[in-house]
C-alpha cells in the first residue's frame, strides 16, 4: 500500500477513535479535504509548481501516522532548542501530542494555546468558523491532507488592542519512537486590530529516525496589527519538511515571515500572503545555508490586491556541496491595486561545482502604476576579496566564512528579537563552520 | 630583510615579471617606478602571495626564509602588508570588524592573546586621530561606497593598526587631494623605524618629496632597468622613460 492509500484508509479510524466531534463544521471540512487529497493526491514533478522538487523518495517510507508518543521526554532533552534567554510563552509537541507539562500556555489577555482544544470548546467556535481553513483551502493537496488530519497544533488568538508582553515559541519535536514518523502539526493565529505578537516556530527531530512533517500555518492580522513570525529550519539529516504558510491581512497591518533554513534533508516552504486593504505592508525573509545533498524550496506568493500596499521579499541562499535550492518567488499586483510598491531580492552563492541553484522569478502585473523589481544573482565567492582578506591576515577558510557571513547578514539584521538575532548569528556561524570574535 | 632574487612570474602562458633582482634592508625605503603594465602591482601582488600568479622562477625571502609556499595570510602574520592600488569592498563587515580580526588573527598566529578589547578601542581611535579619519568610517561597511581617496586613507589606516615589517604602497598616492597626501605620508612616515622597511609604487614625484626614498628602481617589462638614489625620480618626472627603454 502506497502512502496515499494508507493516508485515505485511515482516516475513518482517525475521525472515530481520535475523539473528534463528528457533527461539527470542522468535520465537514475533514471530509472534504480528505476527498480532495484522494483526487489529487501528492504533487509529482510534473506539477509545474514542483519540477524542481521530488517527493517520491520520500514517500516510499512506510511512515507511521499516529506515533507513540515518548513520554520520557523532559525538560533536558529539548532546552537548547527553546531560546531560553528570553522570557517567552511555549508551545511544546512531541510527537505530535501536546505537552502541558512542557509548555508554558496562557488565557489571560489573550490564548496561547492548543488547537485540540480550540476545535471542540464552545467558546472558540466563533473563531475557529470564521477562521480555520479559510486560506489553507486553495487547491493544494497537501494542506487538504493537512486538514483532513487536523489533530494538535498552536491556537494563537489575540484580542484587539494587545501588545503580547513576550514571544510565543512553538516547538515540534519528534522522538524517534518509532522508525519512520510522519506529522502534521496545525496552527491557527489570529491578531486582532492593533494588536503585536511575535512568533518563533522550530520543528526538531530527536532521534536518527526518518521524519516527514507536514506542516499548515493559517496566520490572520486585522487592522494596524503586527506580526512577525520566525521559522527555523535546522532539522536533522534524517528530517524533511513541508511547511505551508498562509497569511491574510488587513488594511494597515505589517506581517513579516522569516525562514532560516540551515538543516533537514529536504524543506519545501510554501508562502502566500494575501492582502485585504490598503497600506499593507508584507515582509519576506529567507536565508538557506545548505551542505551535503541538503534541497530547500522557497515557493513564495504575494497577492497585492488593494491599492497603495507594499512587499519587500529578501530571499538569499548558499550552496556548497551537491545541495540544491529552488526559489520560486510569485508576486501578483491586480488590477485595482495601483500604486503598489513590490520588491523582490534573491542572490545566491554557490561553493562548489556540484551546488545547484533554480530560481525563477514570476511578477503578474495587472495594474499601471506601480513600483516593482526583482533582482536575482548567482554568484561565486568573490577572488580578489578573498585575497585582500587574506593578505591582511585573515586565514582563508575564515575569509570565507566572514564572506559569507556578510552575505547573509541583511537578513539576520532583519531580526527585532536580539536573543533569537545572537542565537541565528551563532547557528549561522555554526553552519559555515567558523568561529567568529564578535557579532556583525 | 627581503630578497627577491631572479624572480620569474607569469599568468597563463604570459609572462610579466622576467627576472626581478632586489635587496630590501631594515631601515630603508625603496620606490618603485615604471610605466603603466610593467608589472609593479604584480611583483607587489607576487610578495604578498596572490595566487592567480604564478612563480615560474626565483625566489623571495624574508629574513633568509622562502616565502613561496606560505599563503598570503601566513605572511601578513610574518608582517607583509600590501596597500592595494585598488581596495576591494566587503559589504557587510564594518572597517572595526575587519581590523580586530586582522589584528587578533595575527596575535594568534605569533602565540598572543586578543588584544583586550579597551586596548583595541584605544589603538583604533590613536590610529584614526592619526590619519586624521572621520569616525563614522569605522562602523561603515568595510570600503563599501568610499571615494578614491578614502580607500587610501583607510589602507594606511590598517597599516598602522598592523604595523608591518614590509610595507608595500601599490600607488597608495593615486586619488588622494594635496591635503590627504601629506596626511598619508606623515602616517607611513610615523610608522618608519630601524626595524622596518617600505617599498612605495608611485608615478610621481610628488610623493616622494614626503616620503623620502633611499633608492628608486625603474621597473619596464618586468626587469628592473635602472637603479638610483632619490634623484633619479625627479630625472624621470623630467625625461620619462623613454631614455631607459
Ligand atoms: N590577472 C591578470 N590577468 C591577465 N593579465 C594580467 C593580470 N595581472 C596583470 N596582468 C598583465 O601584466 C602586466 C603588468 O600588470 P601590472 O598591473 O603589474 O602593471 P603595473 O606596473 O602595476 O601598471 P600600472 O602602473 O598601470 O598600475 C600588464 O600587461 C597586465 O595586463
Ligand atoms: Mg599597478
Amino acid at each position: 500500500m502506497d502512502l496515499k492509500e494508507k493516508l485515505v484508509s485511515s482516516f475513518l479510524a482517525f475521525e472515530n477513535k481520535g475523539g473528534l466531534d463528528l457533527d461539527s463544521n470542522v468535520h465537514d471540512i475533514r471530509l472534504k479535504a480528505i476527498q480532495n487529497f484522494e483526487d489529487e493526491g501528492f504533487p509529482s514533478k510534473k506539477d509545474e509548481e514542483w519540477r524542481y522538487t521530488n517527493l517520491k523518495p520520500l514517500l516510499k517510507h512506510d511512515f507511521s501516522l499516529f506515533p507513540i508518543t515518548n513520554d520520557a521526554v523532559g525538560f533536558k532533552n529539548i532546552k537548547d532548542y527553546l531560546i531560553n534567554e528570553i522570557e517567552s510563552y511555549t508551545l511544546i509537541f512531541i510527537d505530535g501530542v501536546f505537552s502541558s507539562f512542557l509548555s508554558d500556555t496562557t488565557h489571560d489577555e489573550c490564548d496561547v494555546c492548543v488547537i485540540s482544544s480550540a476545535l471542540t470548546r464552545p467558546k472558540y467556535k466563533m473563531v475557529i468558523d470564521n477562521y480555520f481553513n479559510t486560506i489553507a483551502k486553495e487547491n493544494n493537496s497537501l494542506s487538504d491532507l493537512n486538514t483532513a488530519f487536523t489533530k494538535e497544533g498552536a491556537f494563537i488568538n489575540i484580542p484587539k488592542n494587545t501588545i503580547v508582553p513576550k514571544p510565543i515559541q512553538i516547538l515540534n519535536f519528534s522522538t524517534g519512537s518509532e522508525k519512520e514518523v510522519m506529522l502534521q502539526p496545525r496552527n491557527l493565529v489570529v491578531v486582532g486590530e492593533n494588536s503585536h505578537v511575535q512568533i518563533i516556530e522550530r520543528h526538531q527531530n530527536l532521534s536518527k529516525n526518518t521524519t516527514l512533517t507536514n506542516s499548515v500555518t493559517e496566520i490572520f492580522v486585522h487592522k494596524r496589527a503586527i506580526v512577525d513570525y520566525y521559522k527555523i529550519q535546522n532539522d536533522t539529516e534524517n528530517s524533511s519538511l513541508i511547511d505551508s504558510t498562509f497569511v491574510s491581512q488587513k488594511m494597515q497591518s505589517v506581517a513579516s515571515v522569516h525562514t532560516y533554513s540551515f538543516g533537514g534533508k529536504m524543506t519545501r516552504n510554501n508562502l502566500e500572503f494575501y492582502q485585504e486593504g490598503e497600506h499593507i505592508t508584507s515582509n519576506l525573509n529567507g536565508i538557506s545555508i545548505l551542505n551535503n545533498k541538503q534541497h530547500v524550496d522557497n515557493h513564495t506568493l504575494v497577492n497585492h490586491k488593494f491599492p497603495n500596499c507594499e512587499s519587500h521579499e529578501l530571499y538569499k541562499g548558499i550552496y556548497a556541496d551537491k545541495s540544491t535550492g529552488v526559489f520560486n518567488g510569485k508576486v501578483i499586483v491586480q488590477q485595482a491595486a495601483q500604486k503598489t510598491n513590490a520588491f523582490q531580492q534573491n542572490n545566491n552563492i554557490l561553493i562548489d561545482n556540484g551546488a545547484t541553484i533554480n530560481a525563477k522569478p514570476q511578477l503578474e502585473i495587472f495594474a499601471d502604476d506601480v513600483k516593482c523589481s526583482h533582482g536575482c544573482t548567482i554568484g561565486q565567492l568573490d577572488e580578489d576579496a578573498l585575497f585582500y582578506m587574506q593578505s591582511r591576515g585573515i586565514p582563508k577558510n575564515e575569509a570565507i566564512a566572514l564572506l559569507l557571513y556578510a552575505f547573509g547578514n541583511d537578513v539576520v539584521e532583519k531580526i527585532k528579537i536580539p536573543q533569537l538575532k545572537s542565537r541565528i548569528s551563532k547557528l549561522i556561524a555554526e553552519n559555515l563552520g567558523v568561529n567568529l570574535g564578535f557579532e556583525l | 630583510m627581503l630578497e627577491i632574487k631572479n624572480l620569474h612570474a607569469g599568468i597563463d602562458d604570459k609572462n610579466i615579471l622576467n627576472g626581478i633582482n632586489l635587496s630590501i634592508n631594515a631601515g630603508e625605503v625603496h620606490a618603485i617606478m615604471g610605466p603603466n603594465g610593467s608589472g609593479k602591482s604584480t611583483l607587489s601582488s607576487v610578495i604578498a602571495g596572490n595566487e592567480t600568479y604564478e612563480v615560474t622562477e626565483g625566489d623571495v625571502l624574508l629574513d633568509n626564509k622562502s616565502l613561496l609556499e606560505l599563503a598570503p595570510e601566513e605572511r601578513a602574520h610574518k608582517g607583509i602588508f600590501l596597500s592595494f592600488q585598488y581596495p576591494v569592498e566587503i559589504p557587510g563587515v564594518t572597517t572595526t570588524n575587519f581590523i580586530k580580526t586582522a589584528i587578533n588573527e595575527k596575535r594568534k598566529a605569533n602565540g598572543l592573546e586578543d588584544l583586550p578589547a579597551k586596548d583595541m578601542l584605544k589603538l583604533i581611535r590613536e590610529k584614526s586621530e592619526l590619519l586624521e579619519m572621520d569616525r563614522k568610517f569605522l562602523s561603515r561597511s568595510l570600503n563599501e561606497g568610499f571615494s578614491g581617496g578614502e580607500k587610501k586613507r583607510n589602507e594606511i589606516f590598517q597599516m598602522a593598526m598592523l604595523e608591518p615589517k614590509l610595507a608595500i604602497l601599490d600607488e597608495t598616492d593615486s586619488g588622494l587631494d594635496i591635503d590627504a597626501l601629506k596626511v598619508v605620508a606623515n602616517g607611513v612616515n610615523k610608522l618608519r623605524s630601524k626595524d622596518n622597511a617600505v617599498v612605495v609604487i608611485t608615478h610621481y614625484q610628488r610623493l616622494l618629496d614626503y616620503i623620502v626614498p633611499d633608492f628608486v628602481h625603474v621597473l619596464h617589462n618586468g626587469k628592473i632597468v635602472k637603479s638610483g638614489g632619490k634623484e633619479l625620480a625627479l630625472e624621470l618626472e623630467k625625461k620619462g622613460y623613454d631614455w631607459l627603454k
